[in-house]
């Protein structure tokens, strides 16, 4: 009998566990897919021959400028605000038990985009500048949202209604310095406003990719931890995990993803909080979500973008596409979640 | 429990003195208010040439812009009453302390139905943005109400306000998605987009000026419904009322009145929210004095917050829309915190 239930528990392991892998092999392979075209297609098509060399570092006529810098730091821009996107959001889902929990949702994404703002507009600052400036403010709300909802403890349900309440305070004062810039025309202010990768430069990847490499493994290697932390505060602690530590380790890392990806595009709506569902989806129960929901970050990104540039007439900023595609899926959760009578 | 705000917070029916005391002290500070906005602009402007510009002259600069103050006031107070009576109506229904027509995603409906009523059909008169603006709405609030009140446990505040929040995300970035590709609808419709009183016309006022009245008679005389309402369906039932239809009609009076308001004065969240709240502190929870004093009550904090926007920053104008949203955020934090989690 025991015996039994071993091989079935085993079974079950590696039937998994072999689930995930394709999954984020499949996943994988969709991203790097997707980047090659969006370097390859355009305003002129170029083939992969063509690509490579440029990517190689040769000089080719029309291609060195248009991939190298253009379409490059564009597609690479997307790829790594999609990952930290993915990884912030996934983990704040984690953390607090809760889908709707999604730093887009419950106003850091708006405190980012809000500081960056107004550190480009108001304080005139530079990219570096633009970063700490979003990332402090980001922290500052997130702990302001963490304090106002703390009563008895902190209520999951009650901490996504003090976000939204605080979202929309700042996305007001958003409007209000974007309606300020006199320089600012309303097409670009809407642009920046949804999220968008128009005019990408390896200027503002850098600091993104930077936060990637100090953030991403922090959180990664917290993974078993925050995993722990679904269980309960009571049963993680039990089973050994250090629940504050955990916590604020991972509140510093994820906000400081959302931060600098935000003051680097904008906002870009629904992706944090779309990678975590739809990757707990593909890969199934059980393991960490963390590496799945970057790539569907990315993959979302990236895909958002090249609707957003070639599909209709006009020119969409990518947050605008992700904005159109996210919003049904939202209500679609919090109807199956309503239905099924369960407590969010 | 049934009634919105919870019993510890106010009395059924304060005594008839102190009602007719806060009556007049709302009256007064209303005109005060009214005054105020006539009289305090971006442009200051001395008491003699206010007192001209009431006769009827604008030879100067600064009687002229006193003569389009005048509007502007009328429209602020006209707007505000709408909305706070509109927000009342909709606490009561919904027997939700967080309903609002901002927060349920209505006023974004509105919007959505005019931006794509501007690009597809090319809506010219204010009486046809007017009807868009009405059906808009009456989709959305459904719509929001419908999601919300899936599951068990009916529409919980919880669960609208979530569901309200979705939608205006959603409704957002399908606005964006409409007005971005039409640069000329787009100029309109920046200054709308934000919510202010800034572009008033006696002509627009004397159209929408119909639809608030309706709207407001439709609301006053489902006054004495919504008080059995308030007692839980089954014992209005019991008293008499048919509550489906009570509750649909007094639906769609708040629905002609936010979104005759929203039409013209763009969407302006939190009024609606705030006021209710603070007049049943004021009267108590009968809705026969409840309806009235919002009225007065919205009327003076929109002009009130529209003053502000223009003295602050001069010579700058912040739109009305803005400052109510300073201010709104944090009395809607308030409420959520005030709630038992088990009530949300």
């Amino acid at each position: 009998m025991s015996t039994t239930t071993l091989e079935a528990v085993t079974r079950g392991r590696v039937r998994r566990g072999r689930r995930r892998r394709a999954v984020l092999g499949g996943l994988t392979v969709a991203v790097v897919a997707i980047f090659a075209v969006s370097l390859m297609v355009g305003q002129t098509f170029y083939t992969p021959d063509e690509v490579f060399r440029v990517l190689l570092g040769e000089t080719v006529p029309g291609a060195s400028f248009t991939v190298g810098e253009l379409r490059l730091p564009r597609a690479v821009l997307a790829l790594i605000t999609g990952l930290c996107f993915g990884i912030g959001g996934v983990t704040f889902q984690t953390m607090l038990r809760n889908p709707l929990a999604s730093p887009d949702i419950i106003g850091i994404s708006s405190a980012a985009g809000a500081a960056a703002a107004f550190a480009i507009i108001v304080l005139n600052l530079g990219e570096a500048g633009v970063s700490a400036f979003a990332i402090v403010a980001a922290l500052g709300v997130a702990v302001l949202i963490y304090l106002l909802s703390f009563k008895d403890g902190v209520a999951g349900t009650r901490l996504v209604l003090i976000g939204i309440g605080i979202a929309a305070m700042l996305n007001s004062a958003t409007s209000y310095v974007l309606d300020q810039a006199g320089q600012w025309d309303l097409q670009a202010a809407t642009r920046w406003l949804n999220g968008s990768l128009n005019g990408s430069t390896w200027d503002e990847a850098v600091p993104v990719l930077v936060a990637l490499a100090v953030f991403g493994p922090i959180l990664l290697v917290q993974a078993r931890n925050l995993t722990m932390l679904q269980l309960g505060d009571d049963t993680a602690a039990a089973l050994g995990t250090r629940l504050e530590r955990t916590r604020l380790i991972s509140i510093v890392a994820a906000v400081g993803l959302i931060a600098f990806a935000t003051s680097a595009t904008g906002p870009i709506a629904f992706v944090a909080f779309l990678a975590g569902p739809i990757a707990a989806r593909m890969v199934g129960p059980g393991g960490s979500l963390l590496l799945p929901s970057a790539v569907v970050g990315s993959l979302l990104v990236l895909l958002a973008d090249f609707i957003g540039q070639f599909a209709f007439d006009t020119r969409f900023p990518v947050g605008v596409v992700t904005g159109v595609l996210g919003a049904p899926y939202l209500i679609f959760l919090l109807v199956r979640t309503n239905r099924a009578g369960g407590s969010l | 429990m049934t009634s919105a705000t919870g019993p510890d917070v106010a009395t059924l029916r304060r005594p008839a003195r102190v009602r007719l005391g806060w009556l007049l002290v709302v009256l007064a500070v209303l005109v005060l208010v009214m005054l105020a906005s006539v009289a305090f602009g971006s442009r200051i402007v001395g008491w003699s040439d206010i007192v001209a510009a009431f006769g009827g002259t604008d030879e100067t600069l600064n009687q002229a812009a006193v003569v389009k103050r005048i509007p502007r006031t009328v429209l602020a107070a006209l707007v505000g009453a709408a909305l706070a009576l509109s927000g009342t109506v909709m606490q009561g229904v919904t027997r939700n302390p967080l309903a609002d027509p901002g927060i349920l995603g209505v006023n974004m409906g509105a919007m959505l139905a005019i931006a794509v009523g501007m690009t597809t059909v090319g809506l010219v008169t204010a009486t046809q943005y007017i009807w868009a603006a009405i059906a808009g709405a009456a989709i959305s609030a459904l719509f929001v109400y419908g999601v919300g009140s899936l599951g068990r446990g009916g529409a919980t505040p919880l669960k609208i306000a979530l569901a309200g929040a979705a939608t205006s995300a959603a409704l957002a970035s399908l606005v964006v998605a409409v007005v971005l590709p039409r640069g000329d609808v787009a100029e309109n419709f920046q200054s709308w987009q934000v919510g202010g009183v800034g572009g008033a016309s006696w002509d627009s006022i004397v159209q929408v000026l119909p639809f608030l009245l309706g709207g407001l008679a439709i609301c006053l005389l489902s006054a004495r419904a919504l008080n059995s309402l308030a007692l839980g369906d089954e014992l209005a039932a019991g008293l008499g009322e048919r509550v489906a239809l009570v509750r649909g009609i007094a639906a769609f009076g708040a629905v002609v009145l936010c979104g005759g308001a929203t039409a013209i004065a763009g969407p302006i969240a939190f009024v609606g929210l705030i006021v209710p709240h603070m007049c049943r502190l004021l009267v108590g929870l009968d809705h026969r004095w409840l309806m009235p004093f919002a009225t007065l009550v919205g009327a003076a904090l929109l002009t009130a917050a529209d003053v502000v926007g223009r003295v602050v920053n001069r010579p700058d104008e912040i739109a009305a829309g803005i400052i109510t949203a300073l201010i709104g955020a944090p009395f809607f934090i308030y409420i959520v915190r005030r709630q038992k989690v088990r009530e949300l």
